[in-house]
């Protein structure tokens, strides 16, 4: 039975995945030093090559919050990307072919400087930040997941957004040469934001977990994560971000639109119209716990939404 | 098909039974060994959810299947598994009903009301398991006996209408991607659309061709008509 203990392996301790596959075994069974010295001679990576780069120094954050991380395992195990599957382990089996490297992020629309991020270059424009957040999906189960990557604003304001520039759309990768090619959703999966909650200091561009870069089903090289809202607001795998002055188009809400709305804000009190938004079970826990206003960052974004009717533009 | 295949002994049938059963069983010995040694993924109460309702709904499709396949093949004594099939259905359905009520409501009694009232794909769950009960408890020779055979067999068409309520079931919960329930629905409209086809064959064998004997009365009936 799954009934979680505190993690007690710190996420430094955790062997990466690629570390446990055949190469390493190969190489030690094989003789380590022999086969080594070929590998280095024939240019062959090296087995610490092959795992999941660490992102250092991180600094720490106040919103990161103090309640206990869900396993390494389960936050790269259990996730939705249906491009690769809608199972919730299918992303982890399927995501690997994905080429993240090179990768660029082209920020455009309705700025004054317009300019494509190539990756490295995006992972050097801030210091990266470790920020441990609620993840709370709209099917009502949550996580706590220590993200790694520094607020979408300091990008933003990078390419000088104009005056009338109103909401923030992101477009993802769509490879049909790897991904589904059933029409699940329209692809390429898109998302959006108001201007002023993608400038929120939470809204965090995201390229790492657990102080590595994102594995593939987690949405490398680059999503965003926006923690008070439902799972699916928070694009993965983001080719290109851009500006607009009227709401884009989003894929769940083109899929359903009375089902899921724009703002998609995680609220107990407004249901999902199939099931109670209610409660959520943590992952690793037996019983459900009550579902938080804004998932629990009610005082840091609640004013975004002064005057609004939640349940109207929920 | 060979001439041994078409009857079975009464000690065959046994065996064939024993088997079955512990086929049966199966699904239910992976979960709970799965549990047991947490290889059910990250959200294990999920797992064993989906797992007992798609293998009540598989069994529903299965215990429907019998009656065609037996036609099919000649294989009468297919029809002496089918309460056996029809009783796992049941057993399933129970099992995926009590890890809601304990595992996901955590027996609040008020929210499973809601949920039962209020959400469509719940809705047509419950009514699907409440229609299994009767046919669960009429499932013994003597129940047969008791309410005679016709009656009892109107009273087991409502099968018809749970596997359709599991499917709606199924096809209402699932988010954008419908694929698996509309392959059971299909699986399903199949299986009932046989049944339709060959009533409806049976009825015009029956208006075109009137049975001899009728005929011959009728020659009878004739000859005493009055002069």
């Amino acid at each position: 039975m799954l009934i979680k203990r505190p993690d007690d392996i710190v996420a430094s301790e955790i062997t990466p995945r690629a570390l446990f596959e055949d190469r390493r075994r190969f190489l030690l069974k094989a003789g380590a030093g022999v086969i080594a010295g070929a590998a280095v001679w024939s240019g062959l990576p090296s087995p610490a090559a092959a795992a999941p780069m660490k992102l250092s120094p991180l600094q720490t954050s106040p919103f990161s919050i103090k309640e206990e991380k869900t396993p390494y395992k389960a936050v790269t195990s259990y996730n939705n990307y249906y491009e690769f599957g809608t199972g919730k382990e299918d992303p982890a089996q399927n995501a690997g072919i994905m080429k993240v490297q090179p990768w660029t992020v082209r920020v455009e629309g309705l700025v004054g400087k317009p300019r494509t991020f190539d990756i490295d270059a995006l992972l050097k424009l801030a210091p990266l930040e470790e920020r441990i957040y609620r993840l709370r999906c709209v099917e009502a189960w949550s996580m706590v997941v220590p993200w790694v990557g520094f607020p979408l604003a300091t990008l933003l304001k990078q390419v000088d957004p104009l005056g009338s520039a109103k909401f923030v759309e992101f477009v993802t990768h769509y490879d049909p040469e790897i991904m589904t090619r059933r029409r699940i959703l329209d692809w390429p999966y898109t998302e959006g934001l108001r201007l002023d909650e993608a400038m929120h200091p939470l809204t965090l561009l995201t390229v790492g977990l657990y102080g590595e870069v994102l594995p593939n089903q987690n949405g490398a090289p680059v999503r965003i994560v926006v923690p008070w809202k439902y799972g699916f607001k928070s694009a993965k795998s983001i080719v290109a971000i851009r500006l607009h002055e009227t709401q884009p188009a989003t894929a769940w809400n083109k899929s359903a639109p009375h089902e899921y709305g724009f703002y998609s804000n995680v609220n107990p009190e407004v249901d999902h119209p199939r099931w109670s938004q209610s409660s959520e079970r943590r992952i690793g826990e037996f019983r459900k716990r009550p579902t938080l206003m804004f998932n629990g960052y009610a005082d840091q974004v609640a004013s975004l939404y002064q005057g609004m009717d939640l349940r109207k533009q929920f | 098909m060979t001439t041994a295949m078409r009857t079975v002994s009464a000690d065959q049938i046994g065996a064939i039974k024993a088997f079955l059963f512990l086929l049966c069983l199966i699904p239910a010995a992976q979960l709970v060994l799965g549990w047991r040694a947490d290889q059910l993924g990250a959200n294990p109460i999920e797992t064993i959810t989906h797992a007992t309702g798609s293998w009540t709904l598989r069994f529903l499709l299965i215990t429907l299947a019998v009656t065609p396949l037996r036609r099919l093949t000649g294989l009468h004594w297919l029809v002496r598994l089918r309460r056996m099939l029809g009783l796992f259905a049941f057993a399933y359905g129970v099992a995926h009903f009590a890890i809601y009520l304990w595992l996901d409501q955590f027996f609040d009694w008020a929210a499973i009301a809601k949920d039962i009232l209020k959400r469509p794909y719940i809705t047509v769950g419950f009514t699907a398991l409440v229609l299994m009960v009767p046919l669960a408890a009429t499932s013994t020779n003597a129940a047969i006996k008791r309410l005679g055979g016709r009656r009892w067999q109107a009273l087991h068409r409502s099968v018809y209408a749970i596997a359709i309520f599991g499917v709606l079931h199924y096809w209402w919960l699932v988010k954008a991607d419908i694929l698996q329930p509309v392959i059971y629905g299909v699986i399903l409209a199949a299986l009932l659309g046989v049944r339709a086809w060959w009533r409806e064959q049976e009825r015009r064998r029956q208006l075109s061709a009137p049975p001899p004997r009728a005929a011959s009365l009728k020659g009878s009936v004739i000859r005493i008509v009055p002069k």
